[in-house]
């Protein structure tokens, strides 16, 4: 049995995990990141990355739909497209091979030892890894817990057969006929959308009163129009009960209590994520636990000294770009720098038709913080861009202080917003205000447009509205 | 007789409101035109507000403390002459304060603040009507900061980008600590920088300014000798010091009695005559702690006559007149001896003599005399005692807590010639005598 000895041992590669080895090996520190399965994580594997490539793949295969239905309003027509879902799928395993090759050769350049296996604690300063060739002991002077999350298994509905997670929905090669997705959060109404672009029947069954309960109902709305017209039936306020014991259809209560039946050649469990932390020798510490994810202070510190934790399995909001800061910060801190987590805001996007975008506070999540605020929403039916692309749909919402001007929070929903959200996360961050985002040129013709629009609107001066 | 009310006058700077800081009158006073009404503190400097007319102040508008608002009302006065004679009369009164330099209203920022905070240009306001400078104190104009930036409410997070963040991390600094300049009160590279060359600026309460006057103050005469000699004393002499808490509540009746018929030749007596006649009992059994020690020659020089220095606060600073002779003077001559160069030394008519030649010393602050002090010896003499305040406090006798008037000896000595242990005989025996005031008087 091999022993490393190291002064920061990783545990998990997903962003949050290969960033901060990334960066602790270009701070000249001794690394070494342990991963189970393949290096990216959820989010390169089966998560962010494959999902976008599906929903091109549907856009695209929706576009040409449209065309061959005589439906575009610019004279475009096309026979009707086909789409073979194994090439798209071997597509999108394509770009996942070479995003995990890629962040495999970023952490050899920066020196990064890579163990392959499941690690074990020891103690905390010690980590089994069990490795194909048997176990190695990791002895390292920081670790860092980035082992991600997982989806929820509802009991009642357990993987397997029909019923399907979202790491099985990305590797299906057949568009169901008919695919009930139980969870009209973001990750559901994604998958869902999809596969209703490529011909499902979907049906979205959701136990709460509103799809994407995160973010509020005017952002949420024309996702709402939008599914209606895709012909996505959705369930509010129904429960999942099982499967019917052939396996064909979904049993709900609905909202009414009563039960009923849905046809089903799939179903879609997206109910949320939990922390990964089973078999992880976490009986080993004595760590402050949130509720099941691993409580940390804002430098990422666990109540154990040496023991960080970044990314999903430290709660919420459960997103990729939350880890990679987070591991920046930690590899940082290991190298003894001073950081502190000092983040104005998370942007949280979902690639949703139309997308939404979120940076900092709601209107009312800014007027419960007691926080006086002046709004403005522009909508992209006035923005030359938004026409042009045949995406008139949605707007762009700016929250502000009322007093100072101070920009609070930037949303947006609308085709192709997801794109806009580093200028809102840059506005925030930066400290704009209202003056700050007017007084800037945006680019002419371009859905930015709409941003500056939004923030002379609150200023009570919009021009093109 | 009319009425007048006296607005708060636009003190410049384009604000809207000034803090109350200073009253000068009061209800009912009398005052003269151009006498000063009240101080108010802009965030830049403190104005003071003059009266326009003279007449008797009937109200006043607001509190220390309080904010006002340019043009609310600040006082009433009653005014002579015809009624009528209304509020609009401030305004044609002002052109009649023709603005002399002396009233140039701008403050002149601290020096080294002004290149630091935000680069404004000079306000270019006119001088404000009715208004003076703030009287300079010791040439240092009372200014506060420059910083018009609102100010965070507690708790929450500095507004500053990230790099500003990242910079004031690495220099240790909490960016808390800074209100910036910028637009929303953004925290900018310039008040970092600023920040790091001119280090904290003190959290400014409401009402409070910042002060930075220093005043030099020669040392000389009476205050440069008690230096020298303090210094001398505390630097060569190992003081050790014992408190000890003693039961006068006895000698308390004792000495209300005797002041019960006060003559001539029998003064108010007050307590230190007891603690000297105490004095003279213990050291006629240990006189080796009533001696001065030269330590330069190393000879202890053991005096038979005990010279009690009284440590008295005078006009100019501390002295020490001496009783000469407390072993050859009854309760009442040390009374009168003790109240005779006390006062001699606070009119300061006491002689050289009077003033040399201690022993032994007392120090007493009488009601200020705290719970426990730690007397500095007067050198050269070996021992000093320190008398703390009198106080009721409850003693367990036994079987309850009955109330005692306790009063507390602080004593040092000169622990190079003084062992501990003969400390806190002679500390035991005062304690025994005073307590028992019958044996001061009594020879055994």
């Amino acid at each position: 049995m091999t022993e490393i000895t190291c002064k920061l041992l990783v545990i998990g590669a997903g962003p949050g995990g290969y960033v901060c080895a990334i960066r602790a090996g270009q701070l000249g520190l001794d690394t070494v990141i342990v991963e189970s399965t393949k290096l990216g994580g959820s989010c390169l594997n089966v998560g962010c990355i494959p999902s976008k490539a599906m929903i091109h793949v549907a856009e695209e295969f929706e576009k040409a739909a449209h065309a061959a239905a005589g439906k575009t309003p610019f004279g475009l027509t096309a026979s009707a497209p086909k789409l073979d879902l194994k090439q798209a799928v071997a597509w999108k395993d394509g770009i996942v091979q070479r995003l995990n090759n890629g962040v495999a050769a970023l952490l050899r350049k920066s020196k990064v030892k890579i163990v392959h296996g499941r690690a074990r604690f020891r103690d905390g300063k010690t980590v089994i890894v069990e490795t194909e060739t048997g176990p190695r002991t990791i002895k390292a002077e920081t670790i860092v817990i980035a082992t991600g999350s997982a989806p929820v298994e509802l009991p009642f509905l357990p993987f397997g057969g029909n019923v399907i997670s979202s790491t099985g929905a990305l590797a299906l090669t057949e568009v169901p006929r008919r695919l009930a997705v139980v969870g009209g959060g973001y990750i559901g109404l994604e998958l869902g959308t999809a596969f209703a672009k490529l011909g499902a029947k979907v049906t979205v069954v959701e136990a709460q009163a509103g799809i994407l309960p995160l973010y509020d109902t005017e952002l949420t709305a024309p996702v709402a129009r939008h599914l209606a017209a895709l012909g996505v039936e959705v369930l509010l306020g129904a429960k999942a009960r099982g499967m019917t014991p052939k396996g064909d259809a979904l049993l709900i209560e609905t909202a009414g209590g009563e039960e009923k039946r849905i046809e089903a050649d799939k179903v879609l469990v997206t109910v949320g994520r939990a922390p990964v932390t089973a078999g992880l020798g976490l009986e080993e510490l004595v760590l402050d636990m949130d509720g099941r994810f691993i409580r940390i202070g804002e430098r990422c510190e666990t109540s154990m000294r040496g023991i960080h934790a970044i990314g999903d399995v430290t709660g919420e909001p459960m997103l990729a770009h939350r880890a990679m800061a987070q591991g920046e910060m930690v590899a940082e801190i290991a190298a003894g720098l001073a950081r502190a987590w000092d983040k104005r805001c998370i942007p949280a996007v979902c690639f949703t038709d139309p997308e939404i975008v979120s940076v900092g506070l709601s209107p009312e999540e800014a007027r419960k913080a007691g926080i006086e605020i002046k709004t403005g929403k522009f909508p992209f039916a006035a923005n030359g861009r938004a026409m042009t692309r045949h995406g008139e749909e949605g707007f762009v919402r700016i929250v502000a202080q009322a007093q100072t001007q101070l920009v609070l929070g930037v949303q947006a929903v609308g085709q192709g917003v997801s794109e806009l959200s580093s200028a809102f996360g840059l506005a925030i961050e930066m400290g704009a205000t209202l003056e700050d985002i007017a007084g800037t040129i945006h680019a002419h013709p371009t859905l930015g447009e709409a941003v500056q629009e939004a923030a002379l609107m609150a200023l009570g001066h919009a021009i093109h509205i | 007789m009319a009425e007048r009310i006296i607005k708060l006058p636009d003190v410049g700077e384009g604000i809207a409101e000034a803090e109350l800081v200073e009253w000068h009158v009061k209800i009912g006073d009398i005052i003269r035109e151009d006498d000063l009404l009240a101080a108010v503190m802009t965030d830049k400097a403190t104005v003071e507000i003059p009266s326009p007319v003279d007449g008797e102040v009937t109200w006043i508008g607001a509190e220390i403390g309080d904010t006002v608002a340019i043009g609310s009302a600040l006082v009433k006065l009653k005014v002579a002459g015809a009624a009528g004679a209304e509020e609009p009369a401030a305004e044609p009164e002002a052109p009649k304060e023709a603005p002399t330099p002396a009233s140039k209203p701008v403050a002149v920022p601290e020096a080294p603040a002004a290149k630091a905070e935000a680069p404004k240009p000079a306000p270019t306001v006119e001088p404000p009507k009715a208004m003076t400078v703030p009287k300079p104190t010791r040439g240092v104009v009372q200014a506060t900061a420059q910083n018009t930036a609102p100010r965070r409410a507690p708790g929450e997070k500095p507004l500053a980008s990230p790099a500003v963040r990242l910079k004031a991390r690495e220099a240790g600094i909490d960016l808390r600590q800074l209100s910036g300049t910028g637009p929303a009160g953004r925290i900018l590279h310039e008040d970092l920088d600023a920040f790091l060359l001119r280090g904290p600026e003190a959290e400014r309460a409401p009402g409070l300014s910042q002060k930075s006057a220093v005043t030099d103050i020669k040392v000389v005469g009476l205050r440069r000798r008690i230096a020298e000699k303090m210094a001398l004393s505390k630097s060569r002499i190992p003081h050790i010091t014992i408190v000890e808490e003693i039961n006068v509540t006895p000698l308390e009746d004792l000495r209300a009695t005797l002041n019960k018929k006060p003559a001539p030749e029998r003064p108010k007596l007050t307590l230190l005559p007891f603690l000297m006649r105490a004095m003279v009992k213990a050291i006629s059994e240990q006189p080796n702690l009533n001696a001065l020690y030269d330590d330069d020659a190393g000879i202890i020089h053991q005096h038979a006559g005990i010279h009690i220095g009284i440590a008295t606060q005078t006009p100019t600073g501390l002295m020490v007149p001496v009783v000469k002779h407390a072993e050859a003077r009854d309760i009442w001559g040390c009374g009168i001896e003790l109240n005779r160069i006390t006062e001699r030394a606070r009119d300061g008519s006491a002689t050289r003599d009077e003033l040399t030649g201690s022993t032994i010393t007392i120090t007493s602050l009488g009601a200020l005399g705290g719970i426990a002090t730690t007397p500095v010896i007067n050198h050269p003499e070996v021992a000093i005692i320190g008398v703390n305040k009198m106080m009721i406090r409850p003693v367990w006798d036994g079987t309850t807590f009955v109330p005692r008037k306790m009063m507390n000896l602080s004593s040092s000595f000169d622990h190079r010639v003084v062992d501990g242990w003969d400390a806190a005989v002679f500390v035991q025996r005062l304690k025994e005598l005073l307590e028992n005031p019958a044996t001061l008087f009594i020879d055994v």
